[in-house]
């Protein structure tokens, strides 16, 4: 079993809400190298030959198993790539918890690009579940560029649930998701928090090409300080497919929040929705939460959590 | 327990100063209920967050348990014992029925007490512990909801700002029966702002408000000539 120092515990303990353990599927990468894995009968997880990252194939036999595949950098000014690809067979059934977080103590930016791409086979289940951290008390920056790619066959589900929960200088999030089967369907949950000179960038391409697929995209930030967001998620139906998508925001203090949902119909049986707001925090909750006791700071981080919860 | 004088609000409105309150003075003794009615626009929702300091006087004092609360904030009048239910209570994006009642009980309620406060307002616990207080609940499960995180711990005065708008009839009838319930078996001391008969004859006292004055205060004897010699028996209905 590999020894984790306590920074890199304490990162892990932020991301993966499940508790890591040295058990089952696993892969732990630090700071670019992988620093334990495990496999099961049902998921192997194999090392890539050609370039850094890994490829999991997950058997139809796995049913319910959890894949845990975080990634720590403590390393100030590292600059890491990865690129991990998820085989998942038809009728499997998969939780994957990943997640990437920053300790950075140092004066030079710390960066990790985690390129993921699943193939989700005919009636399969993947939720996966991403959270991104960061912190340290150095002056470099933590910068996390995620691309995810999901291709989704027959009757797949997949439930991607991310969330940025804080710390992170600067991310630029590329999702692209193509729902290639009939009767697919994607629910994605996307929450995001920035604060000081923060920024983020979320652009995601939901394509609907399959006939009665479907897309439910709920994303949900909070911005404070002088930070900025920007979302762009675009559902496009080329079938008969509904999507919806809502993005709600809280800005606070200097902040700035642009939201710029696109839907592109081309088809005529194509029903695709789009939501967005942006506003302060409301008056009225926090009266009510005072009444309950609270001070105006508890009352406000009360509202925080629970819309990004 | 309440002594309340000289209240005034008198807001500057379209650069015109309007008397909304004007100079109310009145006493909640300790496990009374107070009905407070009087006809719409009178001042009764303005006074009720006068008390529970929402709304800021421009006059007056409110004495509570002996103690001078007038400059005191919002949540500090709920630490000191005072209960709010709102008439119109706020939604939450993501805030589940459990949490929020959880917070309304001081950090922790167990899934059984949760369970038998909103069954207590008429609601299948089953069904709505983990939906949000959010815009798929109806105005009448908003409202069930807020006058359960209001029973949700124990208060020295509560204060309801017409629990009975938007609740229909059935779950009216489980209301009153909660009210009841509270005012026998607990020493808390309740001021409901209603217009329903139901309610006010529950009331050890009424008090009428009538463009942002009490008109008169006393049992139902004493006050119900007054309900009903004025213009003012308009504002009760029967439910």
């Amino acid at each position: 079993m590999a020894n984790i120092d306590e920074t890199t515990q304490e990162v892990l303990n932020k991301i993966d809400e499940y508790g890591f353990k040295q058990e089952g599927a696993f892969n732990l990468r630090k700071d670019g190298t992988a620093l334990c894995h495990g496999d099961t009968e049902n998921i192997k997880i194999v090392k890539k030959e050609d370039k850094s990252g890994i490829d999991v194939y997950i058997s139809k036999n796995a049913q319910g198993e959890y894949v845990h595949i975080p990634v720590v950098i403590t390393s100030s000014g590292l600059n890491d790539e990865v690129y991990n690809d998820f085989h998942v067979e038809a009728g499997a059934n998969v939780t994957i918890v990943a997640g990437c977080g920053i300790h950075n103590s140092g004066c030079d930016d710390s960066r990790h690009d985690g390129i993921h791409a699943f193939y989700v086979g005919k009636g399969a289940t993947v939720r996966y579940e991403e959270k991104h951290y960061g912190e340290g008390p150095g002056t470099g920056k933590r910068i996390l560029n995620p691309v995810t790619k999901i291709f989704l066959e027959d009757d797949a589900v997949f439930i991607l649930d991310t969330a940025q929960i804080g710390g992170v200088d600067s991310t630029k999030r590329t999702t692209l998701v193509e729902l290639n089967g009939k009767n697919s369907k994607l629910n994605v949950t996307e929450r995001l928090l920035t604060h000081e000179d923060q920024v983020a960038e979320s652009n995601m391409d939901v394509v609907l090409n399959a006939e009665s697929s479907s897309a439910q995209i709920v994303s949900r930030s909070v911005a404070k300080g002088e930070s900025k967001q920007v979302f762009h998620p675009n559902a496009i139906g080329r079938a008969l497919c509904h999507a919806h998508i809502q993005c709600d925001s809280i800005i606070m203090d200097k902040a700035n929040v642009k939201s710029i949902p696109e839907i592109d119909a081309e088809h005529v049986d194509a029903a695709i929705i789009h939501e967005a707001a942006i506003g302060r925090i409301n008056d009225e909750q926090l009266l009510k939460l005072k009444t309950l006791g609270l001070n105006n700071e508890e009352a406000e981080n009360v509202i925080i959590q629970n819309f990004l919860n | 327990m309440l002594k309340v004088r000289d209240l005034v609000f008198r807001p500057i409105e379209d650069g015109v100063e309007k008397t909304i309150i004007d100079k109310v003075s009145f006493d909640v003794n300790d496990g009374e209920l107070l009905v407070i009615t009087g006809p719409n626009g009178g001042g009764k929702s303005t006074l009720a967050k006068i008390l529970m300091g929402i709304i800021k006087e421009d006059e007056g004092q409110i004495i509570f348990n002996d103690k001078d609360i007038t400059s005191l904030d919002i949540n500090e009048r709920a630490k000191e014992g005072i209960g709010f239910a709102f008439q119109q209570p706020p939604r939450f994006k993501g805030m589940t029925v459990k949490r929020l009642l959880t917070l309304a009980a001081g950090g922790s309620l167990s899934e059984i007490n949760c369970c038998d406060l909103l069954s207590s307002v008429g609601l299948c616990a089953r069904e709505y512990l983990d939906r949000e207080v959010d815009g798929t609940l109806s105005g009448g499960e908003m409202k069930r909801i807020e006058i359960a995180s209001v029973l949700a711990t124990g208060h020295k005065l509560c204060i309801f700002d017409e629990p009975e708008a938007g609740i229909d009839l059935w779950s009216f009838s489980m209301l009153v029966k909660q009210f009841e319930k509270l005012h026998k078996n607990s020493d808390q001391s309740i001021i409901i702002i209603s217009h329903q008969e139901r309610i006010i004859e529950m009331a050890d006292r009424i008090m009428v408000i009538k463009d942002g004055k009490v008109q008169g205060i006393g049992t139902k004897d004493e006050v119900y000539p007054v309900l009903v010699k004025g213009e003012t028996h308009a504002c009760m209905s029967e439910n």
